[in-house]
């Protein structure tokens, strides 16, 4: 056991070019003095619980209303439903419907972003690696694509291949990769130049395994930031989809279908949206505010900037 | 310059033609429109018939070409759904989709400008704490759903403004405030950054020395300076105002932009209609590209073309 701890003590010397996102004492001492970003987190992982124990924890079942008590008040707001957060047009309970919407829309939010980002590092390391004819080809894409309009052909890509949740997943990627290549291919060139790839080239390292076992550790963490931030993009758009229409499908449910299901009832009964929207702006900026403090937490020197 | 403008085009051209070429493939993909443009009881004629007259019974190459030399010459054929021109259709409500981004973005840099300047001059003051939190809550909340929080509180609550539909400036106040929250948000982040960049540089020290009152110093030379990145954003903005943000919010407010024209080619499955609304934002967007770059030398002289 004091051996193990002396060599990890040892080794720090080593890892001293690696960003110090494998220290996590530290970064939980800085967590806890930083409150905003204490309760980004706990808000995170509130919603994260709720979403995987959403058919443990919630009050009624989200799919069978009850016409008899639909657009029921919130009994928080003086109805006497017994709806904590009252009921829609067809009587179901919104508090279940907001942890089943929850669960759809962090899955769709995760699921993109490991796409794209899978997608974008690859093609971002090859481009930053390879350098010459390969970076021009896979640069002048992202250029290109940085260029469409970008909502407006996830639209059409749902339109044609159908509505559906995977066919929403790859609208969403599709116009996500670009970041994290451009991301990735810059973050790349500060590394191929130095001590620690030409002693891996020197040794005989295959070129893929370079990219993956030696650049790829040492520019994670600053891509984790950029995960976090696509994350909460993701949601935002896949909110915005499906409150046109054009994302998740009925029964299933999502924060903005709810939205742009209850859009037609909410002169008169305003939890309908009220309480969706707070939802997406509430998760996305717990998600933008973690990605801010983990920038900082890698990157101490960027504290001035970021503010 | 003139390597500059080829290349400029050349990368236009690559995109326009890129983005058309992918919605084509995209609609040629899915199965025969007729099955959806015709009720369900038509015959095997009626719909041999339409099938022709909309011209899909021509091999994919012989369409790929007709919809290429249509690409070319701006001609997407005829609307299925409106029964004219599908670029007439496509153009017609372009002018207010730009109209509407275009106050939205004076708003926000209206607002944005001063308020980054006066946080970058007071980094981690009161001020500058309350214009982060808010332009960061700006960015976070979902635009289509303060729209209609606007509309809750300011139309049906307090009956300010009209929920929707067009007319007289109370028409445009909810929209184009709605539409610009998040590039408010955005824009006084980069007014600030880059306010904090410049101020750091030795010229401003120069002019401070040099007696210039502080307000010649920051607004002639510093935000000269950081004026690159803020045009460059704003224009970034406004494109992605025309071919984003601006469908939910016409959808939201029931205005006749191009955005609500979006959903309904896509409801209606019009090809040419869809192909022709693509084509014409992607070529406002290299427009505006380009227009962002030619500002440049308006900020730093040294700037050339090549």
């Amino acid at each position: 056991m004091s051996k193990s701890i002396a060599a990890v003590t040892e080794s720090i010397d080593l890892r001293d070019s690696r960003p110090r996102f494998y220290e996590l004492r530290r970064l939980a001492k800085k967590m806890i003095k930083d409150r905003l970003a204490l309760y980004a987190l706990i808000f995170l992982l509130l919603i994260f619980f709720s979403a995987i124990l959403a058919s443990v924890i919630s009050p009624h079942d989200p799919t069978t209303g009850d016409l008899w008590s639909r657009l029921q008040p919130p009994s928080l707001a003086g109805g006497y439903s017994g709806h904590l957060l009252g009921t829609d047009q067809l009587g179901r309970d919104i508090l279940s419907r907001l942890f089943y919407g929850g669960r759809v829309s962090l899955r769709i939010g995760f699921i993109t972003v490991i796409f794209s980002s899978f997608v974008g590092i690859f093609l971002g390391l090859l481009a930053g690696y390879a350098g010459g004819k390969t970076d021009t080809i896979i640069m002048g894409l992202v250029d290109i694509q940085f260029a469409f309009p970008g909502m407006l052909v996830a639209l059409v890509f749902v339109m044609v291949l159908g509505p559906s949740e995977l066919h929403l997943i790859y609208a969403l990627a599709f116009n996500g990769w670009m970041v994290f290549a451009r991301m990735a291919r810059s973050l790349v060139l500060t590394f191929r130049d130095g001590p620690l790839i030409e002693a891996a080239k020197a040794i005989g390292v295959k070129p893929l395994k370079i990219m993956i076992r030696h650049i790829l550790p040492n520019i994670f963490a600053s891509l984790m930031t950029l995960f976090v931030l696509e994350v909460a993009r993701i949601i935002g758009a896949e909110a915005m989809m499906s409150f046109l229409g054009y994302g998740i499908q009925p029964p299933l449910s999502s924060w903005g279908l709810m939205i742009g299901e209850g859009r037609k009832y909410f002169p008169m009964a305003w939890w309908l949206i009220v309480y969706p929207g707070i939802m997406i702006a509430a998760t996305v900026l717990a998600l933008n505010i973690f990605s801010n403090w983990l920038t900082t937490a890698i990157d101490p020197l960027q504290k001035g900037q970021s503010g | 310059m003139a390597t500059y403008i080829l290349k400029t085009l050349l990368k236009a051209l690559v995109v326009v033609l890129g983005v058309s070429l992918l919605v084509f493939v995209l609609t040629r993909s899915i199965g025969n429109p007729v099955n959806i443009m015709l009720p369900l009881g038509a015959s095997m004629a009626e719909r041999a018939n339409l099938t022709h007259q909309l011209g899909l019974d021509k091999s994919v190459l012989a369409q790929l070409w007709d919809f290429a030399s249509g690409v070319v010459r701006g001609n997407f054929g005829e609307s299925w759904w409106q029964q004219e021109s599908a670029m007439t259709v496509a153009l017609r409500p372009l002018p207010f989709t730009l109209e509407l981004s275009g106050i939205a973005l004076v708003i926000s840099l209206v607002f944005a400008i001063p308020l980054g300047i006066l946080s970058a001059l007071k980094p981690r003051s009161l001020l500058d704490k309350l214009t982060s939190t808010s332009s960061m809550f700006g960015i976070c909340v979902p635009n289509f759903w303060l729209g209609l929080m606007l509309i809750l509180i300011f139309s049906n609550l307090l009956h300010w403004f009209p929920t929707s539909g067009t007319g007289g400036w109370r028409y445009w106040v909810l929209p184009s405030v709605t539409l610009a929250v998040l590039p408010l948000g955005r824009i006084t982040q980069i007014v600030r950054t880059a306010m904090l960049e410049q101020l750091r540089e030795l010229y401003v020290v120069t002019a401070r020395s040099k007696g210039l009152p502080e307000f010649w110093v920051v607004t002639r030379h510093a935000l000269k300076n950081a004026g690159i990145q803020i045009v460059t954003m704003s224009g970034w903005e406004l494109g992605r105002m025309i071919a984003g943000y601006a469908i939910a919010i016409e959808s939201v407010f029931g205005l006749p932009g191009i955005g609500s024209l979006i959903v309904d080619a896509i409801g209606q499955q019009d090809y040419p209609l869809i192909q022709a609304i693509t084509f014409v934002i992607a070529i406002c967007i290299v427009v505006l590209n380009i227009l962002i770059d030619l500002s440049y030398p308006l900020f730093n002289p040294r700037i050339k073309f090549k």
